[in-house]
């Protein structure tokens, strides 16, 4: 069995994340790091092939992103990935969440996994569906938020949250899975592993070696166009109090409270 | 023809609140670039009766397109909507906040080669084409998006449009016979909308004390409860904290749980995800304790208190008591 993981790089947690009034992109400068979400993906994906249910020959990283990218492909090897994927070309810059998940289709159809797995959301784009437009693409049944799988030969049973409930669904292999954060606890990379990273096989991709036809992605392929970017409407700052004496500070709540009789 | 397709989903003889919030809307969007509302409902033949159907008419639909298929996931739906959508030619699909509606508009964007927008919060109408208008970057800005070419898809926040109903009219009802892909019939339901935890009422309250990760453990929520009580109010909770086992899911605010609007909403250890927040942020007190300053739900809090919970809580619960007894 061959699983694929969808990575992407995304500004640091520490970054403060703004748009690019030019390109009506996000600002992506600053200091990056492999997309939250996606380390339970990998993590999930090493549980499968350490779990003995199934036999995993290979867990294979794919990003598409900029140059840099190369780096969280570095960590997702060095969480466990046998080797990585980088799609990588000018003309994909700017493609929007229709040309991207085309364009990943493309690499992935090239891979021909019998599981895609990604991370519930990308912690800068917030779309939540990559992974049903990429299954889509590959005529595979899809699922997100799944928050437990239970891998066999040929299927997986899978647990997620939805709008009544908790739902387990039966999903045949191939398949593509986004997990949700609960999925697990990932580990953290050894650092022999992250020494190591950069001797795993890499393989860079340009549109052309990977199919992809030109006027599918990038600005021009684009099917959405953003037009302005407004800021959002004002709510008044509520008030802060910082606890330094907690018992000052529970005084002040009940009064609070009390003012807006709460309390009553 | 020009008009909007909407998505509705049911459960147990009911439509989703959220779904007809899309019915509504789609029929006020439709009306404005002069085109016809339409809905697709899926599933089994026995729960979609003539007359649950049409009530959607209500709501402003002119016409229901039924099919026999699974309801529950999303790729069956896909199927339907891109066969009807092919047929009929609908400009735009529009759907209410939840889940499944991120992967049917998710599947269409694919089998359609369409444009997508996520999260959307308000949609104008502008010389017969929609404008979608999405909060990003943790709602620190709004962007106005286009759609080049049709259909253009359309996935709303939770609670962004309004179930309203219009009139009494009844919706025309029109099966379709859809062969559904193969791929769509490799998933399957084994249980649906099992309610993990006890079956706890929080809707009423007026007072909801929610807890979140920074809790620490489930044991952690005996602070919240104790808090609760002497507040006389009840105990809520966010996904994350549902999906680890440490609370009922009954008690669950959010994008996959309850929305709730109490006169006040105190959270202990939530950061206030966007998914949480769409479940609370009609609120009309919220107070927020976190120990991270940066939290994002300090942005939209009426107090936020910078500190660890668990020097809080217990002091706040004694400090509550004593008001309320002295
Ligand atoms: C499709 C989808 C649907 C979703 N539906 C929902 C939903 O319905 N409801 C929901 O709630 N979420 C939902 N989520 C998840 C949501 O995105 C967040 O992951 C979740 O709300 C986070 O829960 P949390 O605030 O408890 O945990 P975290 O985000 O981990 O926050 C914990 C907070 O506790 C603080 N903290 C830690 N220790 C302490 C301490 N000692 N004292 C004070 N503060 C402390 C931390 O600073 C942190 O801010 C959904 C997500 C998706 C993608
Ligand atoms: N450019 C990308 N390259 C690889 N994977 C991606 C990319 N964008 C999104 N993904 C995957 O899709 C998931 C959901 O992202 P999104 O739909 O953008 O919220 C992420 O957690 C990743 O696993």
């Amino acid at each position: 069995m061959k699983i694929c993981v969808l990575v992407k790089e995304v500004p640091d947690a520490a970054v403060e994340k703004r748009m690019d009034e030019g390109s009506m992109r996000i600002d992506r400068s600053g200091e990056k790091n492999l997309n939250p979400f996606d380390t339970h993906a990998i993590e999930a994906a090493m549980q499968v092939k350490e779990g003995g249910e199934v036999d995993v020959e290979e867990v294979v990283a794919v990003t598409m992103g900029p140059e840099s990218a190369f780096r969280a492909l570095h960590k997702a090897v060095s969480l466990g990935a046998d080797r990585s994927v980088h799609l990588t070309d000018e003309a994909l810059a700017g493609s929007d969440v229709c040309a991207t998940g085309y364009a990943l289709s493309k690499v992935l159809e090239a891979e021909s996994p019998d599981l895609v797995l990604l991370g519930q959301q990308s912690d800068d784009g917030e779309c939540y569906t990559i992974g049903a437009v990429v299954a889509d693409h590959l005529k595979m049944p899809s699922l997100t938020q799944v928050i437990k799988m239970d891998v066999a030969e040929g299927k997986l049973t899978c647990e997620r949250q939805a709008e009544y409930g908790y739902d387990t669904v039966e999903v045949e292999l191939p398949a593509v899975i986004s997990v949700g954060d609960a999925i697990n606890e990932p580990r953290y990379p050894s650092l022999k592993a992250i020494m190591g990273a950069k001797k795993k096989p890499l393989e860079t991709k340009a549109t052309g070696d990977a199919g992809i036809e030109g006027d599918r992605v990038g600005d021009d392929g684009s099917r959405t166009k953003v037009l302005a970017i407004n800021p959002p409407p004002q709510k008044e700052a509520g008030e802060i109090i910082e606890d330094e004496d907690t018992d000052e500070t529970v005084q002040k709540i009940v009064a609070w409270m009390d003012e807006r009789k709460l309390l009553a | 023809m020009s008009g909007i397709l909407t998505y509705a989903l049911h459960y147990e003889g009911a439509f989703n609140k959220n779904s007809l919030g899309a019915v509504s809307e789609g029929a006020k969007l439709a009306k404005e670039i002069g085109g016809e509302a339409a809905v697709v409902v899926v599933g089994d033949p026995s729960e979609l009766s003539d007359e649950l159907c049409g009530s959607l008419g209500k709501y402003g639909a002119a016409k229901v397109y039924r099919a026999n298929a699974p309801e529950g996931l999303g790729a069956p739906v896909v199927d339907v909507m891109a066969k009807v959508i092919q047929d009929e030619g609908y400009s735009y699909a529009l759907f209410g906040g939840g889940l499944l509606g991120f992967e049917i508009g998710a599947g269409l964007t694919a089998r359609l080669n369409v444009g997508v927008t996520m999260e959307v919060t308000e949609v104008d109408a502008q010389d017969g084409k929609l404008v979608a208008k999405r909060p990003i970057l943790q709602d620190s800005a709004v962007v106005d998006v286009d759609y080049v070419g049709e259909p253009g898809v359309i996935i709303g926040r939770l609670n962004a449009f309004d179930a309203e109903e219009s009139g009494d009219a009844t919706a025309e009802v029109v099966d379709v016979d859809v062969q559904l892909e193969e791929h769509s019939t490799k998933a399957t339901m084994v249980q649906r909308g099992e309610q993990r935890g006890a079956d706890v009422n929080i809707e009423d309250a007026e007072i909801l004390v929610a807890g979140g990760r920074g809790l620490g453990k489930a044991e952690g929520f005996e602070m919240c409860e104790s808090l609760a009580e002497a507040m006389g109010g009840a105990v809520a909770a966010t996904r994350a904290v549902v999906d680890a086992g440490w609370y009922p899911y009954a008690a669950q605010i959010g994008q996959t749980g309850k929305t709730v609007a109490p006169k006040l909403y105190l959270a202990a250890g939530i950061s206030g995800a966007i998914q949480h927040k769409v479940g609370m942020q009609a609120s009309e007190n919220i107070v927020a304790i976190n120990k991270d300053p940066n939290a994002p739900i300090f942005e939209f809090s009426d107090l936020g208190v910078v500190g660890d919970l668990n020097k809080i809580v217990p002091k706040l619960a004694e400090a509550v008591k004593e008001k309320k007894g002295g």
